[in-house]
């Protein structure tokens, strides 16, 4: 709390956050009577707002439910590390691209400024974003690992040209430089289709927890492959079958086999209002959500207010962008009785999101971990209490 | 800084290292985590036959190899030395009976290591 900003009459206390908690802030007399604080150097949200991811030692993930419009803010976007959040010096970046190229070449941040800059929104999710299991369960804490920014810096493609790669490339590595020197090997197409090195977001430099000063971006694919901090891209004529792509990010799908290099996030979608732990009236009720698919736009999105009886088209509100979260709703009039309300995206290439039993039925009975993206239901009660209905698929 | 090692073994250092020389640095850098036998410990098991370790779910050598080097010991990524690193490797191989207790690895060796783990993986590129 700043100095001048008690001296301008306000007073500390306990009060109520629109999400219900009791936090300390300013305490709200009537505004009209008192001066407030005067224009500041950086804005802050009002103290009844305060939305927080949920951390764990290895990621922290994103409220969905608190989110309006398709934009995450900066600070509210997930995190997923291998080595923590490194700081590094802007000016002492570089970023090394080598391997099968006809020039090997350093870029320093300044150099990577100076090519012709574009700016997309898209999002961004990690392919092992699904919890489930118990009914006080929230959409954060289901699939709150993926986030959607507007990412500015240079096409990739633009880099690649710069340094002229070899006709019989096919792959390269990306590498950071956190504690993990973490790496993964991507086929060179998407660097030639639409990746981007990426320095900003949402108007300004990315954060260090999003790869500050600059980060490997790769529009629809999992997120582990959005290598952060990037400091060297090495073109090549295979993958180097990190640990990532090998130990890890990849899942069983029956017969003792298991899939490796699957990048499309596949289509998604989630209702993030009502949702656990809120409480609908009877009557009106506008259902939101959030769908997104990794291979294009959003094509349409059902809801079904029986338990997945009947299906009914939502509203999609635009902009409805390629690879990125797309907003929905729908009005619905509860009437009173318990049910199951739930969502289903097909994305433009006419891929529908299916249900847990789907997938598994598709992976031999497993569910192991990654590339999960299965219909979200939600229990009505009778109260308009809402809870989480795990799909029970065994 | 390029220190990327394919799975053709292109990459690899000099140097070489056998089991027996890591099991003892295994014990004193990475046993507090992994377990005194690679089974136990907080972090990913890395050998037998219950999970997915090295001995029954790495494809290639090589990435062990590759992650130890530049990512281990957790608290202190980087800081091993390359015979350090084949010898880890060379525990960690043998531990998990890929190879002897007896071989020496060096970058051909390694490179020749065939692991359990090779075929079970199909590549859903262009799926």
């Amino acid at each position: 709390m700043k100095r001048r900003t008690l001296l301008a009459g306000a007073a500390l206390a306990l009060i109520k956050t629109a999400a219900g908690q009791v936090v300390q802030t300013l305490a709200p007399g009537d505004p009209t009577k008192t001066p407030g604080p005067p224009p500041s150097t950086l804005g802050t949200r009002s103290g009844f707002e305060q939305p927080r991811l949920i951390a764990s030692d290895t990621s922290s993930r994103t409220p969905l439910q608190s989110l309006m419009g398709i934009i995450t803010p900066s600070d509210l976007h997930f995190q997923r590390h291998h080595g923590g959040v490194p700081t590094i010096d802007p000016f002492k970046y570089e970023l090394l691209i080598h391997g099968m190229v006809e020039r090997p070449t350093v870029f320093t941040l300044r150099d990577l400024r100076r090519f012709p800059s574009v700016s997309r929104i898209c999002f961004l999710e990690c392919s092992g974003n699904f919890r489930s299991g118990k009914p006080n369960m929230t959409a954060q804490e289901i699939c709150g690992l993926t986030s959607q920014a507007e990412w500015t810096g240079v096409l990739l493609s633009t880099l690649l040209r710069e340094v002229g790669v070899h006709p019989s490339a096919t792959w390269f590595l990306a590498e950071g430089s956190d504690a993990a020197v973490m790496t993964r090997s991507i086929p060179l197409h998407k660097g030639w289709d639409d990746a981007m090195i990426a320095y900003g977001q949402n108007g300004e430099a990315l954060r260090p927890e999003q790869g500050y000063p600059a980060r490997l971006l790769l529009p629809g694919w999992e997120g582990n492959t959005n290598v952060k901090w990037i400091r060297r891209i090495e073109v090549s004529d295979g993958p180097f079958m990190t640990r990532e792509e090998t130990a890890k990010y990849t899942y069983a799908i029956g017969g003792g086999k298991f899939r490796q290099f699957s990048f499309e996030m596949d289509a998604r979608s989630i209702i993030t209002f009502p949702s656990y732990p809120q409480q609908i009236d009877k009557g009106w009720v506008e259902i939101q959500g959030l769908a997104w698919s990794g291979r294009g736009r959003i094509g349409r999105v059902e809801v079904s207010t029986d338990a997945g009886r009947q299906w009914a088209p939502a509203q999609l509100h635009g902009p409805v962008l390629p690879k990125a979260h797309t907003r929905f709703s729908y009005l619905w009039q509860w009437d009173g009785r318990p049910t199951e309300i739930m969502c289903r995206a097909t994305d433009e290439t006419g891929y529908r999101q299916p249900t847990l039993s789907g997938l598994a039925a598709a992976r031999g009975g497993h569910t192991d971990g990654y590339h999960l993206n299965p219909i979200t239901a939600w229990e009505i009660r009778r109260d308009g209490q809402v809870f989480f209905k795990p799909e029970k698929w065994k | 800084m390029a220190i990327a090692i394919r799975p053709d073994g292109r990459g690899l250092p000099r140097g070489s290292g056998d089991a027996v020389t890591g099991q003892v640095i295994y014990a004193a850098k990475c046993a507090a985590c992994h377990g005194v036998t690679g089974r136990e410990g907080s972090s990913p098991r890395l050998v037998g036959d219950t999970g997915k370790t090295i001995g029954n779910y790495w494809p290639y050598a090589t990435t062990v190899f590759d992650y130890i080097r530049r990512a281990m010991p957790l608290n202190a990524p980087g800081s091993l030395s390359n015979d350090e690193v084949y010898s880890l490797t060379a525990y960690l191989l043998s531990a998990n009976r890929v190879i002897t207790e007896k071989t020496m690895l060096d970058s051909a060796r390694l490179a020749a290591v065939r692991m359990p783990a090779r075929n079970l993986f199909v590549n859903d590129r262009g799926r």
